[in-house]
């Protein structure tokens, strides 16, 4: 099948790695994945900020970049999730709005339309999940502990799958991490307390690498691990899934140097 | 009482300075969000509960001036006394003129969220009325010259400590006695003898029924029971969307208010009030004060089927974290912050943005307001109305024109990522707010779309 690749503005400049790895992925599982170079970002920035307006050419740039797929896939929950919502066209709104149906993020792409039986990947590690709330509650990647429902979790199905990894239970199991796009800045020191909140839960209980479906909490939550030199590893899902070890992991742990910034220099894209 | 024009921001990181205080305050409204799971969980049928909650609620606001007068003809041949008031000052003006003409300068006052919204309490004071709030979370704040910080818990973000030096201070109770039980009995004495002497009470209403005309107060402390009984007036203080149509809906709301408010299977007074005793008047109070506009708002008319429950307040991680006073409003929290805007646009345009839009106070809301977008939506309606800073608009406009342009937003990206590498404390430095307690991202040499036209184009 055709798959266009959409990545987060944030996930093409900082966290390039991630893109590769959801990449290869798709392709591991027989997809024909396309990257159109005209995408920017899905607009959320200014959207959420009261500026919904001024994405329009954010829309339309998703629109004329996505119109052809089969399916749109993105490592990201929440830019999933605003295209979802609020993508329109004034050029060609028949395109946008299969666009909106057609848009899947990773995790649930994987179980609900690749039906993945099967990861080639070991991660021998604690791993905590961050579950984002746009991909939870948005788009219901997984139950919601305020519902009285029945619990289920793609993002967990996927990573019980990976070898060796040992899923960690944790005392707030949906709380968010205080991302919240300009919320972030706008609310500094609320948003940096519920990331200290969020970092302790997993450090309590004795996580070794976080991971999620959405960068914009990790790359909150890797801030906050780097500024206390936490020893906690930030990793997104595709990386995992990817098969990428943390690959000093045990003998790099070096005094003084947290596992994030070991990963960062392993695992930067140079060359990849 | 202070007076602030402080905004969330500012107000939510003074609340920040005590690190240990949030933590406190964080756990003992997660522990209330717990408490209501599991005794949402004690019912399969909650969800079902509250769908049809909120089609009752949906039908009584399409319906709602028949409802209106229909609750009023039966509250007069009940015997009710019914007045109308559009406004906060009119509110307020009615409440002055029973009191006059009773010849009353004190009185007592159960728990009502709407007094707090019309500012009652201050009004009254300005003239000459003293006003003993009975419910003991609301004394306690009121005893501190204080607003309640949350619906349904007024004094949550006082320690028993704290409660125990302004009892020493007010009550003459030993200093140093933070015994709960023992500042509860202190508290229930002096209440005791305002209770036996006061000639008027007033309630809020939880629910007020169309079908029958009487209205439903709930209470875990009976003080709105206590208050109406001994007193020879009382007078009910009620927003027009607090009706449901029939009788027999109440027992939906009634089963979902206690579980989503405080986890108890009920509230432990559910009161009816409907026939004034012998001797006594009973004054109900309809009051508009900008519900009428909030129901002409398509977008935000349903933040009117709210029963003032607080589940979205003890759920918000963001509430739990700024504490109620950070939200500079009556009611604040999640429910607040929708519901603000709409009485002044230009004073609470900071509130709908005191959020992540996680979702949360949608998912516990009993009613199934869609909170969280209505944050969403107020964002925009605001930034269209005028109310965003100048600097936060050319900010934006920049980063719009930057994304707007995969070439600009290309090399953007280049020059962004090598300033950073080459001069880091351009933005690891205190002007910028991320870098204040977290550390930046390590900028990559090269982003994916540059390997992705190396390697895969």
């Amino acid at each position: 099948m055709n798959v266009g690749l959409f990545i987060p503005c944030y996930v093409n400049q900082f966290y390039p790695q991630v893109a590769i790895a959801t990449l290869q992925l798709l392709e591991k599982y027989n997809c024909t994945v396309h990257y159109p170079l005209n995408q920017t970002c899905c607009g959320q920035p200014m959207a959420n900020s009261g500026y919904e307006k001024l994405g329009q050419q954010c829309n339309e740039l998703i629109t004329e970049s996505f119109v052809a797929y089969d399916y749109i896939v993105c490592p990201s929950g929440s830019c999933t999730l605003h295209i979802k919502d609020h993508l329109h066209s004034e050029k060609n709104d028949n395109a946008a709005q299969g666009i909106r149906k057609k848009i899947y993020e990773l995790a649930e792409f994987m179980v609900d339309v690749l039906k993945v039986e099967n990861i080639d990947a070991s991660f021998p590690y604690k791993v905590g999940v961050h579950q984002s709330c746009h991909g939870q509650r948005g788009l219901n990647v997984s139950q919601m502990s305020e519902l009285v429902a029945a619990p289920f979790s793609k993002t967990d199905a996927l990573l019980k799958k990976v070898k060796g990894l040992e899923l960690v239970q944790l005392d707030r199991v949906d709380e968010c991490c205080g991302f919240g796009g300009t919320f972030c800045v706008v609310e500094e020191a609320v948003s940096v307390r519920m990331g200290q909140d969020r970092v302790a839960d997993h450090e309590k209980n004795n996580v070794e690498v976080i991971t999620g479906g959405d960068m914009s909490c990790l790359m909150h939550m890797e801030g906050i691990l780097k500024r206390k030199k936490s020893n906690v590893a930030i990793k997104h899902i595709a990386e995992i899934l990817n098969g990428e070890p943390i690959l000093s992991f045990p003998e790099g742990r070096e005094k003084g140097k947290s596992l994030a910034e070991i990963d960062d220099v392993i695992l930067s894209p140079e060359g990849a | 009482m202070s007076v602030t024009n402080a905004k969330h921001p500012e107000l939510a990181a003074a609340f920040n300075k005590d690190a240990a205080r949030v933590g406190w305050h964080d756990e003992t409204l997660w522990w209330i969000r717990q408490k209501r799971d599991k005794a949402a969980w004690t019912l399969p049928e909650w969800e079902e509960l509250r769908e049809t909650a909120s089609q009752i609620k949906l039908n009584t606001l399409s319906n709602l001036s028949e409802y209106l007068t229909a609750f009023e003809k039966n509250a007069l041949a009940n015997g009710a006394i019914v007045h109308w008031a559009a406004d906060a000052k009119e509110h307020n003006e009615i409440v002055h003129k029973i009191l006059q003409q009773h010849k009353v300068t004190q009185l007592v006052k159960s728990k009502s969220m709407l007094t707090e919204e019309c500012g009652l309490n201050d009004y009254l004071a300005a003239n000459g009325v003293d006003v003993v709030d009975t419910d003991l979370g609301e004394r306690i704040v009121q005893l501190a010259n204080e607003h309640p910080s949350h619906i349904v818990l007024p004094c949550i973000h006082w320690k028993k400590e704290e409660i125990g030096e302004l009892f020493h201070q007010h009550l003459n109770t030993p200093k140093g006695n933070a015994d709960p039980q023992f500042l509860t009995e202190a508290a229930r004495i002096h209440l005791r003898e305002k209770f036996l002497t006061r000639k008027v009470a007033i309630t809020g209403v939880n629910f007020a029924i169309a079908e029958t005309g009487e209205f439903v107060v709930s209470t875990n402390e009976g003080n709105a029971d206590m208050g109406a009984h001994l007193a020879e007036v009382h007078i009910a203080c009620m927003g027009i969307e607090k009706l449901i149509p029939q009788r027999k809906h109440l027992g939906v709301f009634l089963r979902l208010l206690a579980r989503s408010a405080t986890g108890q299977p009920v509230t432990t007074y559910n009161s009816h009030f409907k026939t004034p005793n012998k001797n006594q008047q009973l004054h109900i109070i309809l009051v508009d004060n900008g519900r009428s506009v909030q129901l002409g708002r398509e977008d935000f008319r349903n933040s009117l089927k709210c029963i003032r429950c607080g589940a979205c307040f003890n759920t918000c991680p963001v509430y739990r974290r700024s504490g109620g006073h950070s939200y500079h409003t009556a009611v604040a929290g999640p429910i607040g912050s929708i519901l603000a805007p709409n009485f002044d646009m230009k004073k609470n345009a900071d509130l709908p943005f005191a959020s992540t839009l996680c979702g949360s106070c949608t998912n516990v809301c009993p009613v199934k307001i869609d909170i969280h977008n209505q944050l969403y939506k107020w964002r925009q309606v605001l930034t269209e109305e005028g109310h965003s800073p100048k600097t936060k608009t050319l900010a934006m406009k920049l980063m719009a024109f930057v994304l707007s342009k995969p070439a600009a937003f290309n090399l953007g990206g280049k020059v962004g990522r090598k300033v950073m590498r080459w001069f880091p404390f351009l933005v690891n430095n205190k002007l910028n707010p991320w870098y204040k307690q977290r550390d930046m991202p390590v900028p990559p040499k090269q982003s994916f779309t540059e390997w992705y036209k190396k390697n895969k184009k």
